[in-house]
C-alpha cells in the first residue's frame, strides 16, 4: 500500500502554509477580526443543490461557516473573516473534493462593489501580475448568445439549453438552464486573470438581496469570481430581511422534496438572529484549494492537497 | 440490459448512445457553487472512432452497451474477413476489414490482440502496444551512421510504413510502438 502517503511534495505543502499565512496576514493587517466557528451544527442549509454530511448521530458537518458568521455579525462582532474547513457530499472531482478549505469573510456597511474591490486586491498580493475584469451577468450573456438573461422566456433558455446540454434540459427550471449556459458556454470563454461577475439573476439570488437595476430589472445582489475560468469565490450584498430569508428558506425546502432529496430544518437560530437584526453588509467565500491550484498552476485539486479524498 | 448512474461513469465504461456503443474516456463533475450538478463527459464511438463531449444531469442514467474486450489471437485472413480465436474456449470469431481498421498495418498471425465484442461480433481491434517486424523495404543502410540522427522511410512486413534510423537494411527485425508508429529498437539482424 502506497497511498498512505501525502499526494504532494514537501515545496507544495510549503508554498499551502505560505498562501495561508498570507491570507491571515492580509485581513489581520485589515482589522478583520478571525473567528474560528463550529463545523458541526444541528441544523445545515436547505440549499436545493447542496446535500450536507449528516454523522451518525444526526448532526451536520457545516457547508460553510455563513450562518455562524451572521449570527456573530448580528451580535455586533463587526468585520470578521473564517479561514476553515467546509464539508459538501457527493463533490469529488478535479475541481471539488467533500471537504475543503474556504476562506470567508464580511464587511459591515460595505456594498458588494466595494468587497468586489477587495476580493481583487486580495488576488493581486498572490498574483502580482493579475488581470482583472469585471462584468454584469447581463452584459456576458448578451455578448454570448444575445440574450436578455433576467427577461428572456423560459422556453427559450430550455431551448439554448438543450443545444449546450442536452434533451434533459427540454423542461427545467430558469435557474439550472441559465447555470447550464454560464458553465458550458461563458466560463470557458472568460478571459485570463480574475473575471468578477455581479447582478446574478433573482431566481439565484441565495442569500444576497434583490433590487431593481436601471434597466428597471429585478435582479440579485450576488456575484462570483472566476481565476483562470474556475469559479473561485462568491459573494453578496447580505439579505438582512429575516421574513424574506424565512420565505426563500421555505422555497427550498419545498423544492427538495419534489426532487425527493432529503428533508432539511431551516436554522431558526440564523432566522432569530436576523430578526433580532443583521447590520447592513457584504460577504464573500472563496475556495482556498482552488485558488492555490491558480497560483501553482495545477489542473487538478489533489495537485496543492495533501491528502485529497482519494488518500482518506 | 443495465443502466449506468452518472455517479457510476469512469473512464472505460461503454454505454449506449443515440444508438451507438461508445467508450468514456473523461468524465467531469461540473458544480457550479449554487448550482445544479452535471457530468461533462468525452466519449469514444466504437463504430465511427469519433470522440464528442456529451453533458449529463448529474443522476441521470444511460443504457450499458454489451460490449466487451477480450484478449484473441490472430489466425489468417481469407479474403474478406479476418479470423480471431479465443484461446481458453477456441471460439472463433470473424472481422470485417473495417472492424479491424488501423490494427491492420501491424497484424502478424498468432499475434494476441484486444478484439472489442459488440452484441458478439467484432466491433474493433486492438494491436499488441509493440509488434516485431522486419524491413522488407528500405533504402539501403549508411554503415557507420550510427551516431548521427536523421531518418527514412521502411516498408514494414505487415505493410506498415514507420521511419527508421538511416543505418538499417532490409531483413532487420524492429520493435515498433504500435500506438505511436514509432520506432522503438533494433531487434536483431539476419
Amino acid at each position: 500500500m502506497t497511498d498512505w502517503q501525502p499526494g504532494i511534495g514537501l515545496d507544495r505543502l510549503r508554498q499551502r502554509s505560505r498562501v495561508l499565512a498570507e491570507l491571515r496576514g492580509f485581513f489581520q493587517q485589515r482589522n478583520l477580526l478571525e473567528v474560528d466557528v463550529p463545523v458541526l451544527s444541528t441544523t445545515s442549509v436547505t440549499d436545493r443543490n447542496i446535500e450536507s454530511i449528516a454523522t451518525v448521530s444526526g448532526s451536520y458537518l457545516q457547508t460553510s461557516p455563513e450562518y455562524f458568521m451572521k449570527r456573530l455579525l448580528a451580535a455586533g462582532s463587526g468585520d470578521i473573516f473564517c479561514l476553515g474547513k467546509a464539508f459538501r457530499s457527493g463533490e469529488a472531482g478535479i475541481r471539488h473534493n467533500p471537504e475543503f478549505t474556504l476562506l470567508e469573510w464580511y464587511r459591515c456597511g460595505w456594498d458588494e462593489h466595494q468587497l468586489m474591490a477587495e476580493l481583487g486586491e486580495l488576488i493581486a498580493t498572490l498574483l502580482p501580475a493579475v488581470a482583472i475584469n469585471k462584468y454584469s451577468y447581463a452584459e456576458l450573456f448578451a455578448k454570448y448568445f444575445n440574450i436578455d438573461p433576467h427577461q428572456a422566456e423560459l422556453s427559450s433558455l430550455q431551448k439554448l439549453a438543450v443545444e449546450a446540454g442536452s434533451s434533459a434540459w427540454s423542461d427545467d427550471s430558469r435557474a439550472n438552464c441559465l447555470d447550464l449556459l454560464f458553465s458550458v458556454v461563458i466560463e470557458p470563454q472568460l478571459s485570463d486573470g480574475l473575471v468578477l461577475v455581479y447582478d446574478y439573476p433573482a431566481c439565484q439570488a441565495a442569500l444576497a438581496s434583490c433590487y431593481s437595476d436601471a434597466q428597471g430589472r429585478r435582479v440579485s445582489r450576488r456575484f462570483e469570481a472566476f481565476l483562470n475560468r474556475v469559479e473561485l469565490a462568491n459573494g453578496y450584498f447580505e439579505l438582512t430581511d429575516g421574513q424574506e430569508q424565512a420565505a426563500r428558506f421555505a422555497e427550498d425546502q419545498q423544492a427538495r422534496k419534489i426532487a425527493g432529496k432529503t428533508e432539511m430544518v431551516a436554522d431558526q437560530r440564523l432566522l432569530a438572529a436576523l430578526e433580532s437584526g443583521l447590520p447592513e453588509c457584504s460577504g464573500v467565500a472563496l475556495g482556498v484549494d482552488r485558488l492555490l491550484m491558480q497560483i501553482e498552476g495545477a489542473t487538478s485539486l489533489d495537485q496543492v492537497m495533501p491528502f485529497s479524498w482519494d488518500r482518506c | 440490459m443495465a443502466n449506468y448512474s452518472t455517479n457510476e461513469f469512469r473512464p472505460g465504461l461503454k454505454v449506449m448512445l443515440d444508438g451507438d456503443p461508445c467508450s468514456i474516456l473523461e468524465n467531469e463533475l461540473v458544480k457550479p457553487g449554487k448550482g445544479q450538478a452535471f457530468n461533462r463527459v468525452k466519449l469514444r464511438n466504437l463504430k465511427t472512432a469519433r470522440v464528442m463531449e456529451k453533458t449529463f444531469k448529474s443522476g441521470e442514467s444511460v443504457e450499458a452497451a454489451d460490449v466487451m474486450d477480450t484478449d484473441m489471437q490472430y489466425l489468417y485472413n481469407d479474403g474478406d474477413f479476418w479470423c480471431f480465436m479465443e484461446p481458453d474456449t477456441f471460439e472463433q470469431h470473424q472481422a470485417t476489414e473495417n472492424a479491424v481498421g488501423d490494427a491492420l498495418q501491424w497484424l502478424s498471425e498468432q499475434d494476441i490482440c484486444v478484439v472489442t465484442l459488440y452484441n458478439g461480433a467484432p466491433l474493433s481491434v486492438t494491436p499488441p502496444n509493440h509488434v516485431e517486424l522486419e524491413i522488407v523495404e528500405t533504402d539501403p543502410g549508411l554503415r557507420g551512421d550510427t551516431a548521427q540522427g536523421g531518418n527514412k522511410p521502411a516498408k514494414l512486413s505487415t505493410g506498415a510504413v514507420v521511419k527508421v534510423p538511416l543505418f538499417l537494411d532490409e531483413g532487420e527485425i524492429i520493435r515498433v510502438d504500435t500506438r505511436t508508429g514509432e520506432y522503438q529498437g533494433r531487434v536483431s539482424s539476419k
